[in-house]
């Protein structure tokens, strides 16, 4: 790698400890910005000469600093910057820097940086487009790309998002346990929030939308790394590869979905299933089951199953009734019955959600699991209606296409004379 | 002499890679490596999942289990080669090539005192 191109690296690597950091020494979201851009400028410029710093962290922290004190003084007197070489001479300053930066404090500043972009006044797509903007760094233009507005509309968006969370008073004491656990939980809301964008895939090439779901990832890890007996943390970056793993398979050619069931599970990425194997097992040790945890445990089930058949659909019901039990929601029960109608048939399942006609009245895949239980009942006219309700609220052409090639089907069956 | 060459890296710059780079470390080094263990001097090589997946063991009388690594270093063991070298000199010299010109980061290379090449049958360990 080119010495640049490493720079780039250890530069996006170093972004959310260094701004975190910046940030808790400015109190300025703002300038902490300003201070990291200058700092990262003077990286390019010197650690391609110089070599890189042994703690590149505390190179930015450092010179960050300084960087923003000379502005602000600057700004007040109008005083004349001290030569840069003295900023920049980190040989001695280095070493106390890192030695003086506490670890833990490290761990709440990244966590800071995370919680303010979740405002609980901020839309989810505000909270993810902003942490992809501050905590991730990613360009405007790369995040409006990603959501499919224009970048003007991007820029505006994350402008008022950030006036908004720089108005709020930012939390700045160290967090005290509870503080800590409630934040954790917002933050690994938001982070999945930013997987699903990319994961749903509600349009957009998909080869942005699955960087969206590398940078949850990273950003997972690297909140793992901070905060490492958190089992709902381990939790999340096991759900999310055990998904993402499945990436490779979900689209056919045509960029319409495959079925868990159609999929062709040699495509799996083997790599990540170990590792999100490996998370869950880990976490499970603590016995401190979260929603995080079930649905990464439901999620290892299928990857453990090398066809279809050999789904482990029991194990998966009971998982679904202790996340029914822990976060009870139309959507988990809905998710349920799937497991019910291949344990027990569609009969039982078409019962099982009855009673959610009326809060899944507009979801998609309510219709669409209703319309594919009949079918499996014969019962194709009323299946045919609900296929109809599914398609008229599919959000990707991939889903009306899927709804299609099963009205497709009903017709087929409709056109011919009973066997 | 047997070496095991250790692999450490900055975890978070090196997940900071994009795929298509680390498919072409990954390819470089293994060109090297399989010239190794076309002459028989190559035993297994191991690349580790990243420390969030590392779990911690502190025996004694009363073993102590921890999440994460063993200890929070700015550099984490990410993997290890093992190679078959006359001397040092040309252990450096295949870790020099191992590393190529394209990297940054530290191999350390340790002699090794004992080796139990065990009964896994490794090649089918695919990661």
């Amino acid at each position: 790698m080119s010495d640049l191109a490493w720079t780039d690296t250890a530069l996006r690597a170093a972004r959310p400890q260094a701004l975190g950091a910046l940030l808790r020494y400015f109190r300025d979201l703002d300038r902490a910005e300003e201070a990291f851009q200058e700092a990262c400028l003077r990286a390019l410029k010197h650690w391609p000469l110089n070599g890189p710093p042994r703690d590149p962290v505390s190179w930015l922290v450092f010179v960050g600093r300084n960087a923003g004190l000379d502005d602000m003084r600057r700004r007040q007197r109008q005083e004349a910057l001290p030569d840069e070489a003295v900023i920049c001479d980190l040989e001695d300053a280095e070493s106390w820097q890192a030695e003086q930066i506490d670890h833990a404090q490290y761990h709440d500043d990244v966590l800071r940086l995370l919680f303010i972009c979740c405002h609980p006044e901020l839309p989810a797509t505000q909270q993810i487009a902003l942490a992809l903007r501050i905590v991730s760094g990613l360009t405007v233009a790369e995040i409006a790309r990603a959501f499919l507005v224009s970048e003007a509309a991007m820029e505006q968006r994350i402008t008022r998002a950030k006036r908004k969370v720089s108005d709020a008073a930012l939390p700045f004491e160290a967090p005290g346990a509870p503080e800590r656990a409630e934040r954790l939980g917002v933050v690994a809301a938001m982070i999945y929030l930013v997987f699903n964008e990319g994961y749903s895939a509600s349009g957009g090439k998909a080869q942005i939308r699955a960087s969206l779901c590398e940078e949850a990832i990273r950003l997972a890890r690297l909140l793992l790394r901070m905060f490492p007996s958190e089992p709902e943390i381990m939790g999340l970056l096991a759900l999310m590869l055990l998904q993402h793993a499945r990436t490779p398979a979900r689209l056919d050619a045509d960029g319409q979905i495959v079925l868990l069931d159609d999929q062709d599970r040699s495509l799996w990425n083997a790599g990540m299933i170990a590792e999100g194997t490996a998370l869950i097992d880990k976490a499970m040790r603590h016995r401190r089951t979260g929603p995080y945890q079930v649905q990464a445990a439901i999620a290892a089930l299928h990857a453990q199953a090398s066809r279809p058949e050999d789904t482990d659909w029991a194990q998966i019901d009971m998982l679904y009734a202790t996340l029914e039990r822990l976060q009870p929601s139309p959507v988990v029960t809905l998710n349920r019955a799937v497991a019910v109608s291949k344990r027990l048939g569609p009969a039982a399942a078409l019962e099982m959600i009855q009673p959610l006609a009326k809060p899944l009245s507009s979801y998609f895949h309510f219709h669409g699991l209703q319309g594919a239980l009949l079918m499996q009942l014969g019962r194709n006219e009323e299946a045919g209606i609900a296929f109809g309700k599914a398609i008229a609220l599919a959000r990707t052409p991939a889903e009306a296409a899927h709804i299609r090639q099963h009205l497709d089907r009903l017709q087929k069956d409709s056109n011919q004379p009973a066997a | 002499m047997l070496y095991a060459i250790l692999c450490y890296n900055d975890e978070a710059a090196v997940e900071a890679w994009p795929k298509e780079k680390d498919d072409a470390v990954i390819a470089r080094r293994r060109q090297v490596t399989d010239a190794l263990a076309v002459n028989g001097k190559l035993g297994p090589v191991l690349r580790l999942m990243p420390t969030t997946a590392a779990t911690t063991v502190r025996y004694g009388k009363e073993p102590l289990v921890l999440d994460g690594p063993f200890a929070e270093t700015k550099e984490q063991l990410l993997g290890l080669y093992v190679i078959d070298c006359a001397s040092l000199e040309e252990a450096i010299e295949t870790a020099k090539r191992i590393g190529g010109n394209e990297d940054r980061g530290t191999f350390e290379i340790r002699p090794l005192r004992y080796c139990n090449a065990g009964a896994l049958a490794l090649e089918n360990l695919s990661a």
